[in-house]
């Protein structure tokens, strides 16, 4: 099956290794992603102003755009990306009045006709090819390795867009367990990493990877796995630097869902590109004999 | 810990340039139509918010400044420290979305040409580093 997909700027960038690793995954499994064309940047953060219809534009824009390419489904990688296109999407759904004012600002795109389904690809691997599917393409699980499921925020809230329960979300925890890991559950699982503030409040973001990667390891898991990549930066790069904040602690290696899977099928570790992580994911890989 | 842009002599400077005519919660009416007269003060929003241990004010006392009229709820740190998580808005059992109220007050300032986003301080290394994501997000949020 081909599908429409909608990169966005990071997993262009410095997320590359949540794209080659979601694709190699993908063609695995049967399917083919198709980049859709002329898209643009989201926005990343939705329009929350009741009076700001401008900030709707650029995701408006490529939903017209799925919608010129004949598609009725796109689908994310990027959290907050799905996040702000669902967002932009059920605005317009629900506001004709609003739908119309931003189809007239933007006379040079055709109409937008409400016809686009935006889905993230965690949903599509749920909701279109399963879990007890997907565990039958694992040629080597991942036992023994003790992982915690974080969500973070933008595809658990707010509920009108979520991909799962916002107070007891399953879906990462479901994902690890058809892949033969074991889950660690720690009630820091949905919230916040600290977000944009990892630009000008360093230490207040490694402070938030510290209590979220902490409470992992005291529950007992030796790595964390996430979808998105603001999330695994601050995880990742701003944990590391809480090493230097607090006695004795040392940060775990953070995985997206996509590079584990890709690991579980047996896929090559090349599309995984775990060099672009700051804790090398690899050692742990090799002593559970994942690798 | 905390380092918040900008200093407090700089954001007194800068808040003295907001023009507001009329009471907060009228400021508010176009930006947020949130039913907040409706808070009844439990502090759900205050016990699960991530950054509470930073904030001077907490999201329930800034609510009740906006009720209150009390403009200096517009110098608070409360209101640039929420990064929109949604968290107090899913579980406020009024159904006030606070989310909503913080990036109202926010509004409130931006547009009044009243920046909060100093990049100086990031190297090019870290410039390197950090995703796209969150250059974007601290523009939208930060910059008017």
């Amino acid at each position: 099956m081909d599908l429409l997909y909608y990169p966005g700027c990071t997993v262009k960038t410095s997320a590359k290794c949540l794209e080659t690793s979601g694709f190699a995954v993908i063609k695995a499994l049967g399917h083919n992603l198709v980049e859709m064309e002329e898209w643009n940047c989201c926005g990343v953060v939705a329009s929350l102003t009741d009076d700001d219809l401008m900030h709707h534009l650029a995701p408006l824009r490529n939903l017209i755009h799925a919608e010129d390419q004949g598609q009725e489904k796109i689908v994310t990688f990027c959290d907050m990306c799905g996040n702000t296109l669902k967002q932009t999407n059920l605005r317009v759904q629900e506001s004709e009045e609003n739908l119309d004012t931003l189809n007239n600002f933007m006379d040079q795109e055709e109409d937008y006709k409400k016809s686009v389904d935006v889905q993230h690809f965690l949903e599509f691997l749920r909701d279109d090819v399963g879990f007890a599917k997907l565990k039958k393409s694992v040629k080597k699980p991942l036992k023994g390795m003790k992982i915690m499921p974080y969500y973070g925020c933008t595809m658990l809230r707010p509920r009108e867009v979520a991909i799962d329960d916002a107070e007891e979300p399953r879906i990462l925890a479901d994902l690890l367990k058809s892949l033969g890991a074991e889950v660690i559950d720690t009630p820091y699982k949905i919230e916040c990493c600290g977000s944009y503030h990892t630009i000008e409040q360093k230490d207040l973001t490694a402070k938030r990877a510290y209590r979220i990667s902490s409470s992992a390891q005291k529950a007992g898991a030796d790595a964390i796995m996430l979808s998105c990549p603001m999330c695994k930066f601050n995880l990742d790069h701003r944990g590391k630097d809480a090493e230097s904040l607090y006695d004795g602690y040392k940060q775990i290696p953070v995985y997206y869902y996509t590079q584990l899977i890709a690991m579980a099928m047996g896929l090559d570790i090349e599309e995984c590109g775990f060099d672009s992580h700051t804790v090398d994911p690899i050692p742990l890989l090799k002593e559970k004999k994942v690798i | 810990m905390t380092e918040v842009s900008g200093n407090e002599c700089r954001e007194k400077h800068e808040l003295e340039k907001i023009r507001i005519d009329h009471s907060l919660a009228e400021e508010l009416k176009d930006l947020c139509e949130e039913e907040f007269f409706g808070c009844y003060q439990c502090g759900t929003c205050a016990a699960g918010c991530p950054f509470i241990e930073e904030m001077d004010l907490t999201p329930d006392e800034v609510i009740r400044h906006v009720i209150m009229d009390k403009r200096e709820v517009l110098s608070s740190k409360t209101i640039w420290l929420c990064a929109s998580c949604y968290t107090c808005a899913e579980r406020c059992p009024r159904d006030i979305n606070i989310t909503k109220l913080m990036e109202a007050l926010r509004q409130i300032i931006l547009r009044n040409s009243v920046d909060k986003t100093d990049m100086s301080c990031i190297t090019d290394e870290e410039l390197k580093k950090i995703p796209q994501i969150a250059f974007v997000s601290l523009f939208r949020k930060n910059i008017g």
